[in-house]
């Protein structure tokens, strides 16, 4: 059995006990990588010397101990959206195609400290613009469930790896699903944590009022350690929260007695897979048998986030990736002439298809004449659809539905219909506009064998509930290793 | 009603977005703005006249700080990512053109 297959925290102990060593912990995964990685691609860079060095250095300092903490030696992928000094960063584009970060994204420096060893990069779609990871620059990530299927995205190397065992845990970043909805196409556990949660120092912007980091792993006890080990004010980010309840391993408690837990009708109408929709129910149904008590509601203005979601996203897009201009880093074009044919040439040859057209999506919303009635009217939207949860987390502790209407679409389905990809996200997406917690868990496989995800949704701060009933939720199911690699 | 984005738009919006597009790739820009437009005006749907557009959830304020270094010297790695450079500077096309 391959240390690989054991949790990121069962892992930890192993190391802490002095059963095995950190450095067979990291060849463990460099050889699950080696093996795996012809048939999945969830790497974009594999750092085979560093995380080898890094592991010697970390078994000492747990000798010392100097290092005691759960994650202490275990081996970790990080999305390649974030930061990591002295190690190739591309955000899966051609214009960072070269780019060696001089720092390290703050989240990542927490786990660093925590004594994570880093063993790569993951595959995401480019600048996180997509939902299957097949708009990297870098190759297509494959669903290890199912090689002719996506893994979902943007996170979509993070989970693959996660999946696959090739590490122990990952980190990825949710803009308006990319944790929750590959974690529910892979059968791995993701959280996006409440806005300002997570430092974002470091984490390569696409829409900053959106952006969270978050935990994928294999099943809630990770992630909840992991996510405390992450998340701290952070001066460096001016939308970093000061909160005192991060001690979330405090709520992996299996009880849901009395709990109450709201189904929107509207998460369960057309466009959902019956299949799906049965899994969800009956995770619901456990739920109750343990004693929470559920019913359904009308949430209401489902429909309208994702077009209020890509107004703002490709606004803040636009805007953010405005710093790509072949100048201070990246790729810069070989003929030009002149400053400006420099910038556009450079941007236009550097940025894949999707990145291009919501830059476009994005500047022309916020232009003179069009601001007001798309990016004023996109963010009146967003106050709505956070009074409908408002009124709703009035009522319930968590709101339950599905992460995704389906389960991993095939391989080249989705990118021919930009507008039908997008619709895919409509059980995420309002959970970043309304900055909420959310979180992935496995429950159950269609008839295809490909993982299905139930969602939980929480107030914001309110991720001790959603742990606990996650946690209380996994009692009921084993983890299913996928063995098909 | 159906979004029409005329040649000009688009080439404005190309501006304003720095992206120089091909020509295949400006009908297929067009097109997608086209429909992604028709899609959002879903929003006009809502009446939001009495509503405060909202850009963060949460009260976000001005975050200050002493001004004090606390990085190190980092220019040599930073020069290194740069595609082109002359000593410690970063080398760019001439900006201003004279007559």
């Amino acid at each position: 059995m391959s240390l690989m297959s054991l949790t990121a925290v069962e892992l930890g102990k192993k190391i802490k006990a002095k059963e095995v060593t950190v450095v067979q912990a990291v060849q463990e995964s460099l050889d699950a990588i080696a093996q795996k990685e012809e048939k999945v691609h969830s790497f974009v860079t594999v750092d085979r010397e560093g995380a080898l060095k890094k592991a010697e250095e970390v078994q000492k300092k747990i000798d010392a101990g100097e290092l005691t903490g759960p994650l202490a030696g275990v081996p970790v992928a990080i999305k390649d959206n974030m930061c990591t000094e002295g190690l190739l960063t591309t955000c899966s584009s051609k214009i960072l195609g070269n780019f060696i970060p001089t720092f390290t994204a703050e989240a990542v420096k927490k786990l660093e400290q925590a004594g994570a060893v880093i063993i790569g990069k993951t595959n995401m779609d480019e600048f996180a613009m997509g939902s299957t990871t097949e708009t990297s620059a870098f190759g297509v990530t494959k669903n290890p469930w199912n090689t002719e299927h996506v893994p979902g995205g943007s996170s979509g190397g993070s989970c693959a790896a996660v999946a696959a065992e090739e590490c122990s845990y990952a980190l990825g970043s949710d803009t308006g699903g990319s944790i929750r909805q590959p974690s529910s196409f892979c059968g791995v556990t993701g959280i996006k944590p409440t806005y300002g949660t997570v430092s974002r120092y470091g984490l390569i912007a696409y829409g900053s009022s959106l952006d969270q980091i978050g935990p994928v792993a294999k099943d809630v006890t990770d992630c909840a350690t992991i996510l405390e080990t992450i998340s701290a004010h952070d001066p460096k980010d001016s939308t970093s929260v000061e909160r005192q309840d991060t001690d979330f391993t405090s709520a992996l408690v299996d009880d849901v007695k009395g709990m109450k837990i709201g189904i929107p009708k509207d998460y369960f109408g057309a466009g959902l897979d019956p299949e799906v929709k049965e899994a969800v129910l009956q995770a619901a149904k456990e739920l109750e048998k343990k004693g929470a008590i559920v019913e359904e509601f009308d949430l209401s203005l489902v429909e309208y986030a994702i077009p209020a979601y890509y107004v703002i996203a490709c606004a803040e897009a636009s805007s953010n990736l405005a710093r790509f201009d072949g100048v201070k880093y990246g790729y810069r074009t070989s003929e030009y002439d002149g400053l400006h044919q420099m910038y556009k040439k450079s941007r236009s040859e550097g940025f894949g298809a999707e990145v291009k057209r919501r830059i476009m999506l994005g500047s022309f919303v916020l232009s003179s004449g069009y601001y007001d009635a798309y990016y004023l009217k996109a963010l009146r939207t967003k106050a709505l659809i956070k009074k409908a949860f408002d009124e709703a987390f009035a009522k319930y502790d968590l709101i339950l539905g599905p992460a995704a209407p389906t389960t991993a679409p095939a391989l080249g389905e989705s990118l021919s219909d930009p507008l039908k990809m997008y619709l895919g996200d409509i059980y995420t997406i309002s959970v970043n506009l309304a900055g909420l917690p959310g979180i992935s868990v496995p429950c159950g496989k269609d008839s295809k064998g490909l993982p299905i995800g139930l969602q939980l949704i929480g107030d914001c701060f309110q991720e001790k509930k959603l742990i606990r009933a996650a946690y209380a939720y996994e009692q009921t199911r084993e983890y299913e290793h996928c063995q098909n690699l | 009603m159906a979004n029409v984005i005329s040649d000009e738009t688009l080439e404005y919006v190309g501006i304003l977005a720095k992206l120089e597009l091909a020509d295949d790739e400006k009908q297929r820009a067009k097109k997608d703005m086209e429909e992604m437009l028709d899609y959002i005006d879903k929003l006009n749907e809502l009446d939001t006249s009495n509503v405060e557009p909202m850009s963060h959830v949460f009260p976000v304020n001005n975050v200050f700080r002493e001004d004090e270094v606390v990085e190190r010297d980092g220019h040599e790695e930073t020069l290194a990512n740069a595609p082109e450079r002359n000593g410690n500077s970063f080398v760019v096309p001439k900006t201003i053109v004279g007559d």
